[in-house]
């Protein structure tokens, strides 16, 4: 029994010892590949996801890397990233709104390649992708904005009138122009990135930006007070004081009171007071015929 | 044997004198023709736009409706919490019966483009007669196949896929290879200086992987004339994961002759090296033994000029 012992105890040490070393080479390499996993998680700005993409975080547990939507794409729009060469995470798709943008297929062949559902099936009509969203990035140099008549980013908007419209602005340095602002409605924009690719200047004025660095969020109990006050037909709260509106201008006694403001008179005009008397230091222009 | 001198021959050099250099080079030359044919296969789209694959060993579409996906990718998937479609899950199976029935690591020496690379580090190796170096345990790659799993399902990602040299190299070569080769580079100086057959030998969790998925697998070799065996020890010099053969080979009596290890990559050198035709390829049920057989052995010659 003693003789039998002696090496069960042995083997019972070298086994500990063995997976202690194990555990704890394990525990080094899985820390440094987790590490890596965390880093590869941080999609540069200019690189677009194909239509119907999950969330960064879901993307990169699905994706297999197999290029089958590079294949599908009839545009070479998508590309696979390559290894220290490319932004986002190695082996996966994206593309560079600036290089060759999404040419929005109606049949959406990326999506249907995909197989492992990386891409979602559930988006089913490319209008309602959310590749990005295009942003205006600089006013100061976008040509409509100047006061010209460029007008590319909205002419070839597939989502004409609805993603990008050209909002009438006074134009100021010329006092008798309009400036066609280039506006662009993020929830009609998929993120093609036509806009960014077409946009004339040496580095475009209009870029697509993923959703979360282009849009702001409301807070979650915000209300629109017009848009309440529309949907019920009626004043949101009954019986609400409507406060004087202040008029442009300068001074703090600028008041369109309802019963206008008389100096030297008390603060609160008897209720049968009219007017009168009331002078206001801010005058409109008059206007001459 | 010894006695023939046969001793301090070169590895290989007595079944060349026996088989003829193709006889004793049979297995390699087809390993690597089929290592060259899944790498074509893929290859045939981007080069001359006859698109029969698309993907890559990941994932891959054949003539439009054969889906093949690596179980491992899949397997790291649902670690991280996505649940694939029915294609992926499809191809992982469709791949998963087929090395359950050949043998799990066919991938390793048959398909997977690392394996040139490791051999090549192996022969060099060899060449220039360095040490073995680093042997970390042939389980290694068992721990860390089950890191690459927890590292998944802890970090939500497929996360060996970020720095797997396996779908890597492979992706490159189809799809364009970035600094890919500095990865090939890291592997062979690996394989050469630091660890002998120590990439896809100790730390691989993609062939751990492939080894537990043909555990059970049909496709055998077997050491059936193991009684004719002259201890020239040429199968254990070129084996690569030369623990597999002692059981089956130096078995007395009824031990099954059949290398039954998972480790085992069935890449035929063992039958190739062989001047005395030990090894035969086989199913995993036939445990038949050539017994020995004076009448037997002097039949054997004539029969092998006849075949």
């Amino acid at each position: 029994m003693a003789t039998a012992a002696k090496p069960k105890k042995v083997d019972r040490r070298r086994f500990l010892t063995d997976t202690a070393r194990m555990t704890a080479g394990c525990a080094v390499a899985g820390s440094l590949l987790a590490y890596v996993t965390r880093d590869a998680k941080a999609l540069p700005d200019t690189a677009l996801r194909p239509p119907g993409a999950l969330a960064e975080d879901d993307f990169l547990a699905a994706c297999i890397r197999c290029g089958l939507c590079v294949r599908d794409c009839p545009y070479d729009t998508l590309v696979l990233a390559e290894l220290g060469q490319d932004g986002p995470a190695t082996g996966t798709p994206y593309f560079t709104a600036r290089d060759i943008p999404c040419e929005m297929c109606d049949d959406i062949p990326c999506v249907a390649a995909c197989p492992t559902g990386a891409l979602d099936k559930g988006l089913t009509n490319i209008e309602h992708a959310q590749m990005g969203t295009a942003v205006l990035v600089d006013q100061e140099n976008c040509l409509n904005y100047l006061g010209l008549r460029c007008d590319v980013c909205y002419r070839v908007c597939p989502m004409i009138d609805e993603a990008i419209s050209l909002d009438l602005l006074h134009n100021e340095r010329s006092g008798h122009h309009a400036i066609f602002a280039p506006i662009v409605h993020a929830e009609a924009c998929t993120g093609c990135g036509i806009c960014e690719q077409k946009c004339v200047l040496p580095e475009a004025a209009i870029k697509v930006l993923p959703v979360r660095l282009a849009r702001g969020a409301p807070g979650e109990h915000y209300r629109l007070g017009w848009e309440e006050k529309e949907a019920k037909g009626a004043p949101v709260v009954e019986g609400i004081i409507d406060l004087p509106d202040r008029l442009p201008g300068p001074g703090t006694d600028n008041l369109a009171a309802p019963g206008g403001f008389v100096d030297g008179l008390p603060a609160s005009p008897e209720s049968s007071f009219q007017g009168g008397g009331f002078e206001p230091t801010y005058k409109l222009p008059e206007v001459t015929r | 044997m010894s006695a023939k001198g046969k001793v301090h021959l070169p590895v290989g050099q007595e079944a060349i004198e026996e088989k003829g250099w193709y006889g004793a080079h049979k297995f390699l030359i087809w390993r690597r023709v089929s290592q060259a044919f899944f790498l074509i296969l893929f290859l045939l789209g981007p080069w001359f736009g006859i698109w029969w694959v698309q993907g890559n060993l990941a994932g891959s579409m054949t003539f439009g409706f054969l889906p093949l996906n690596d179980p491992l990718i899949l397997t790291q998937m649902m670690a991280a919490g996505h649940w694939p479609e029915t294609t992926a899950l499809i191809g992982g199976l469709i791949v998963l019966a087929a090395y359950a029935l050949v043998g799990g690591r066919v991938y390793c020496s048959w398909v997977c483009p690392i394996n040139p690379v490791t051999d090549g580090a192996h022969w060099l190796h060899d060449k220039l007669n360095i040490q073995k170096g680093w042997q970390p345990k042939r389980s290694a790659r068992y721990w860390i196949l089950g890191t690459v799993v927890v590292v998944s399902a802890v970090t939500g990602t497929i996360a060996w896929e970020i720095v797997n040299p396996v779908t890597m190299v492979h992706r490159g070569l189809v799809f364009g290879m970035g600094w890919i080769w500095g990865m090939v580079a890291a592997i062979f100086l690996f394989d050469l200086l630091v660890a002998r057959r120590g990439w896809c030998g100790h730390v691989c969790p993609v062939g751990a992987f492939y080894s537990l998925v043909g555990i059970r697998s049909l496709l055998r070799v077997s050491a059936v004339k193991r009684s004719e065996c002259d201890d020239c020890m040429d199968c254990y010099a070129v084996c690569p994961e030369n623990q597999v053969i002692s059981p089956a080979l130096r078995g007395k009596g009824e031990a099954s002759p059949l290398i039954l290890s998972p480790d085992c990559t069935n890449c035929g050198r063992c039958i190739d090296v062989c001047a005395m035709d030990v090894f035969t390829f086989t199913n995993r049920f036939d445990t038949h033994v050539e017994a020995p057989n004076d009448a037997a052995r002097v039949t054997e010659p004539s029969n092998r000029h006849a075949a």
